[in-house]
């Protein structure tokens, strides 16, 4: 499988990146890894005019810590993240979501950045980026924006991103306390359920990937936590579950139900 | 597009549609058909190259992004007609059936040992989720990849 014809820009700059993106528009997509994107070039599902490549744009995969963050680029693969030291010893939920992400070769090649903005439903990071309330910075034609994750994504495959705007970082609070359990699906290793969970002290928050077109914050297990598993009969309420050929929405209900219990306890 | 890069040792430069995946540039511009296309779908690891020495999944990676790196494929990996340790292993030990998963999983445990010159069997197997055999093969495969860390001491 080809993908249809494009014009290809190696950009050597963010501000170049997003000169391009505002002159092409809708025509034009930012690769990285490519990992989300060229497997549905390939398929037809996307054909963009122009690919802006903005691998080799510097300081753009760097991990670091900023003012009691952890501040990852956008670039950085998810091998990259799950053994960086910094992230395994401050947000060791995140070094953990990277791991269970794909295969050996994808996570050599796919990074953080390409996912969020690529929002695939069944995608790892959202949930871990919802339950550690990290921040997604943005650059675009109007300047920086830093958005809650909460805030970020917004459907199926959609995310708060403006036309122009290009992930830059991703600015992570430190974490104690935090586990991804995830049900993966055989093949492709996407989550058919993932649930990240952070606690502290009495209070937990919670988000969950795999089982709306959207990720979310299960904020209905977060209010009934009373420091046991039980909150998690709440995991779907007032959430539409999908169903699809690898599970239905009643099979999937009850995956998200077990996987919140094992992160509440865990 | 001009794309510029090391295959094997060798220096390469070729004009290249941007949409011309790794995988068709690596078989059909350089001949090297040792890469195979499974699925190609990013899934089963029968195209898996080394990139700047990490394995990856070369039907999911454009030519263009490749410019300037140095691949290794698994024509790149016997020295002469020296089989590369893996190699061997995956010969003694019956590694392989029809063969057409064989130089993604060598490329991959090359990997996998590099990274962790003595892992588990455990380890393996999760280093390998990546890369499919239909013939089923993964007992042999295993053994192979542990073996090859033996030999590689």
């Amino acid at each position: 499988m080809i993908p249809a014809k494009f014009d290809y820009i190696k950009a050597t700059s963010l501000d170049q990146a997003i000169e391009l993106l505002a002159k092409h528009g809708f025509d034009a997509k930012v690769v990285a890894g490519g990992h989300s994107l060229i497997p549905a070039m390939k398929l037809r599902l996307n054909r963009p005019a122009v690919l802006i490549d903005i691998k080799g744009i510097e300081g753009l995969d760097g991990i670091t810590e900023e003012g009691g963050h952890i501040v990852v680029g956008a670039n950085c693969t998810h091998n990259q993240i799950a053994s960086s030291e910094l992230v395994n010893q401050h947000v060791g939920i995140l070094a953990t979501t990277a791991r269970t992400i794909g295969d050996v070769q994808v996570r050599n090649k796919g990074t953080i950045g390409g996912s969020l903005a690529h929002a695939d439903p069944a995608a790892d990071y959202p949930a871990t980026v919802l339950a550690c309330e990290a921040i997604i910075e943005v650059l675009g034609s109007n300047g920086q924006r830093s958005i809650p994750a909460v805030d970020f994504f917004t459907g199926m495959f959609t995310t708060a991103l403006e036309d122009d705007e290009i992930i830059t970082a991703v600015r992570f609070p430190k974490v104690a306390d935090g586990n991804y359990q995830k049900f993966y699906q055989s093949a492709s290793r996407f989550a058919v359920v993932g649930v990240a969970t952070v606690k502290n002290g009495s209070s937990v928050k919670v988000g969950i990937t795999g089982v709306s077109d959207s990720p979310y914050r299960a904020t209905a297990v977060e209010q009934a936590y009373d420091g046991t598993g039980s909150a998690a009969e709440h995991a779907v309420d007032g959430v539409d579950v999908m169903s699809d050929h690898f599970a239905n929405a009643e099979y999937r209900a009850h995956l998200a139900k077990v996987m919140v219990k094992k992160g509440l306890e865990g | 597009m001009r794309v510029t890069l090391t295959v094997n040792g060798k220096p390469y430069s070729d004009d290249l549609e941007p949409r011309t995946l790794l995988a068709h540039y690596l078989r059909d511009t350089l001949n090297l058909t040792g890469t195979h296309v499974g699925c190609d779908t990013s899934n089963c690891g029968a195209c898996t190259i080394l990139m700047d020495g990490k394995a990856v999944k070369s039907c999911t990676i454009l030519a263009v992004q490749a410019d300037g790196s140095e691949i290794t494929t698994i024509e790149g990996m016997a020295n002469g007609g020296e089989l590369h340790p893996i190699q061997q292993a995956f010969k003694e030990n019956h590694g392989l059936q029809c063969g057409f998963c064989t130089p993604g999983m060598v490329m991959t445990a090359a990997d996998i040992l590099q990274n962790n010159p003595n892992p588990t069997e455990q380890e393996v197997r999760h280093g390998l989720e990546g890369n499919f055999c239909r013939c089923t093969g993964y007992h042999n495969i295993v053994k192979s990849v542990l073996h090859a860390s033996e030999l590689i001491k």
